[in-house]
């Protein structure tokens, strides 16, 4: 029996345990409470997540790590995105095994991407080029920023911009729960307003575009490839912003209040859309690779 | 997750190759859109040699992987498409195969693969299109016959086929879904008279058939009477699950032929149009994992194609016409040249939305089927 196309055993219960621990960690209250603190990062749980695994998922298990690959870890930064966990989670992962303590989570690692820093602030130390940078008022309350002035446009690491996809599809994966929810949920005209057919087909368009997000991360996690890994960036971040956006629609007045989580996914949606090998980069590597 | 293949995949699929490398070049030069008889006997023609080498049944008895290899490999190869063969195929084959009893099967689907015989789909009407439940053309049992009058539209290759899958009212009185009766109406039978409709394309793809008092023997309904619906709902599943493997790889060669071709007219220093070109690359590139996805899910499943092919056809059908709409911005001026490459393409790429279920429909089936949303009215 070969293993196709889709998730095994192992790996649907890798999901679901993390998606356990997120929600008993990092439930609906401590969302509250993270928003209430902005540039706070709560140490004990990033120790937590560390002595769990999560920042060490790809190291190898001589090295204490958990010995899991690229799929699996994708897995692992879907729920993350999904629960808008906040903190540099993808900065430690990648520089677990280089920088001491960030596969513990002891040493809080900040990462220069491009042209924006998040949560520099409260990092221990920082990889890249971070001089000069100047912090900046987030429309994220969930990611302080610094902007880094005259950074080099490097090359991004792929793995990088697969594990940025994989929070994102989290992200219009989790939109279009909220979405169908409240459809269903919230009655006007004496019926649920998701049997509006303007309603459904949003929700409808959401899952599309994240369902096809999905094939594209998940084959990038499985072949690596840059080229397959660019468009998996493009295709969720595309799902994630625009489907943020339409969960929001579909919330109404709620959905344009701080207190509801809609805005909350849309926001980082849009800062991690602005991460290397964003669309432009996308796009044009893509096209080269057309002619290539 | 696993994108590897077996083995014994991989060796039908060199199998595959060393057999098109071979036959393609010995194939005669097809016939024009224009040309009914020369095309229905081009495509009966390339399915009969499928059957003499063995690949007639793919499409029905293979796991969908070794489906997906053969549409995959064939389009590559540039391989013949199903043609006018393709209801027999996909949809009233495997509605045969599932539903019909032996007997039926043994008469009906020899032929098919043997490429002796053209199925055409009798389903909508001109007032049940979208809501096809209320079709109208009416079957009345007169002795061992149906008596069969009504009309249907939009009966892709009808011209030139020998049977029909139709779909009748036999039992006016019931719910709508209740009162149905899928049969197979021989298309030389009396009182059939087949009317060419022109597409916007120019050429006549489908046709209205009009039917006055025509006698189906009762042998030939499949299912039970009044059980239409059920059996139909058989075919459409089929026809949304692997029926656009070899159009997703087409399309991904014409986005390379699009990016050669603006290299050579200048027009690939334009920004915008070459990301324009690396979205539709992500888009196919997605498409094609999201049908592996489909394959292994319905493997998995046990064989019938699920409701992920609704997901999949929005997508892709969004995405054709975005690619043809982007070949016409390459093309420049010449886009309005019929002779041109890619020209015919856009306009048939206009019907992907509306066929095989509009994308609304698809968006209602998404809604509720897989998000659990009410019903509408
Ligand atoms: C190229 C081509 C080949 C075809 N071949 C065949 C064939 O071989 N055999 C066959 O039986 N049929 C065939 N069809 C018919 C096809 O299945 C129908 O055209 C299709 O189901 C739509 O029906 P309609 O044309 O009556 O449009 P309508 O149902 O009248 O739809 C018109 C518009 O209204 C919208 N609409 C309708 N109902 C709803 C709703 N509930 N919610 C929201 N919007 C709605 C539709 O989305 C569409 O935009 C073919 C069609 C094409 C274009």
């Amino acid at each position: 029996m070969t293993v196709r196309f889709r998730l095994t055993e192992e790996q649907r219960a890798l999901r679901a345990g993390v998606r356990q621990l997120l929600e008993r960690r990092f439930g609906a209250d401590a969302l509250r409470a993270a928003v209430a603190r902005p540039g706070h990062l709560d140490r004990e749980l990033w120790r937590e997540l560390g002595a769990a695994g999560l920042f060490a998922l790809r190291l190898p298990e001589a090295e204490g790590g958990v010995g899991l690959g690229l799929p699996e870890t994708v897995l692992v930064f879907e729920e993350t995105g999904r629960a808008l966990l906040p903190g540099p989670v993808l900065a430690s992962h990648l520089a677990a095994g280089t920088v001491p303590g960030a596969a513990t989570g002891e040493c809080v690692v900040a990462r220069a991407d491009g042209s924006l820093v998040e949560w520099l602030d409260a990092a221990d130390t920082v990889c890249g080029d971070a001089s000069g940078a100047l912090p900046l008022r987030s429309v994220d309350p969930l990611t302080p920023l610094h902007r880094v002035l005259g950074a080099g446009a490097d090359a991004p690491d792929p793995v990088a911009v697969l594990l940025t996809a994989a929070e994102q599809l989290g992200t219009a994966t989790r939109a279009c729960e909220l979405a169908v929810q409240h459809a269903r949920a919230r009655e006007q005209f004496g019926q649920p307003i998701g049997a509006f057919q303007a309603v459904k087909h949003l929700c409808a368009d959401l899952l599309v575009r994240a369902e096809t997000a999905r094939a594209a991360v998940y084959a990038a996690a499985v072949t690596a490839d840059p080229a397959d890994i660019a468009a998996a960036r493009l295709l969720a971040d595309e799902a994630a912003v625009r489907g943020a956006r339409d969960c929001l629609q579909v919330h109404g007045g709620m959905g344009f209040t701080w207190e509801a989580e809609v805005h909350l996914h849309l926001k980082r949606a849009w800062v991690r859309a602005q991460r290397g090998g964003g669309s432009t980069q996308s796009e044009e590597a893509l096209a080269a690779d057309l002619v290539a | 997750m696993d994108l590897s293949y077996t083995p014994e995949e991989e060796e039908f699929r060199v199998r595959l190759r060393e057999w098109l490398a071979k036959v393609l070049p010995t194939l005669p030069a097809g016939p024009s859109p224009d040309d009914w008889p020369g095309r229905r006997a081009y495509d009966l023609g390339w399915q009969r040699m499928l059957y003499d080498a063995g690949y007639a049944d793919v499409h029905w008895d293979a796991s969908p992987t070794t489906r997906l290899i053969f549409l995959e490999e064939t389009e590559k190869a540039g391989a013949p498409y199903v043609g006018a063969n393709f209801v027999g195929l996909l949809h009233a084959g495997p509605t045969l195969a599932a539903e019909g009893t032996p007997e039926q099967r043994a008469r009906w689907l020899p032929p098919i693969l043997r490429g002796d015989e053209v199925w055409c789909q009798g389903f909508s009407e001109p007032d049940a299109g979208s809501d096809l439940a209320a079709l109208r053309t009416r079957a009345r049992r007169d002795g061992d016959d149906y008596v069969v009058s009504g009309s249907k539209i939009w009966t892709s290759h009808a011209e030139v086929a020998d049977w029909c899958e139709l779909l009748v009212r036999t039992d006016p009185q019931a719910p709508r879904h209740r009162g149905i009766t899928w049969l197979a109406m021989p298309m030389d039978a009396d009182g059939i008279t087949v009317r060419p409709l022109r597409t916007l394309a120019g050429s006549a793809e489908f046709a209205e058939v009009f039917l006055d008092e025509v006698r189906v023997p009762v042998a030939h309904r499949v299912g039970a009477e009044n059980d239409g619906w059920r059996v139909t709902m058989v075919t459409l599943s089929f026809e949304r699950g692997t029926a656009f493997v070899g159009e997703v790889v087409a399309c991904r060669r014409v986005l390379g032929e699009l990016a050669r071709t603006a290299r050579e007219n200048g027009r690939w220093d334009d920004p915008v149009l070459r990301r324009r070109l690396g979205r539709l690359s992500a888009e196919f590139r997605a498409l094609w994992r999201l049908t592996q996805w489909n394959v292994s899910e319905a493997e998995a499943g046990g064989g019938v194609p699920g409701v992920g092919g609704s997901v999949f056809k929005l997508s892709y059908s969004h995405a054709r016409q975005e690619l043809y709409d982007t070949a016409a911005e390459v093309l420049g001026p010449d886009c309005l040249d019929l002779d041109r490459p890619w020209v015919l393409d856009r306009l048939s790429s206009l019907s992907y939305t509306i066929a095989a279920g509009t994308s609304q429909i698809q968006r209602n089936i998404v809604a509720e089927r897989i998000l659990g949303l009410p019903k509408g009215r």
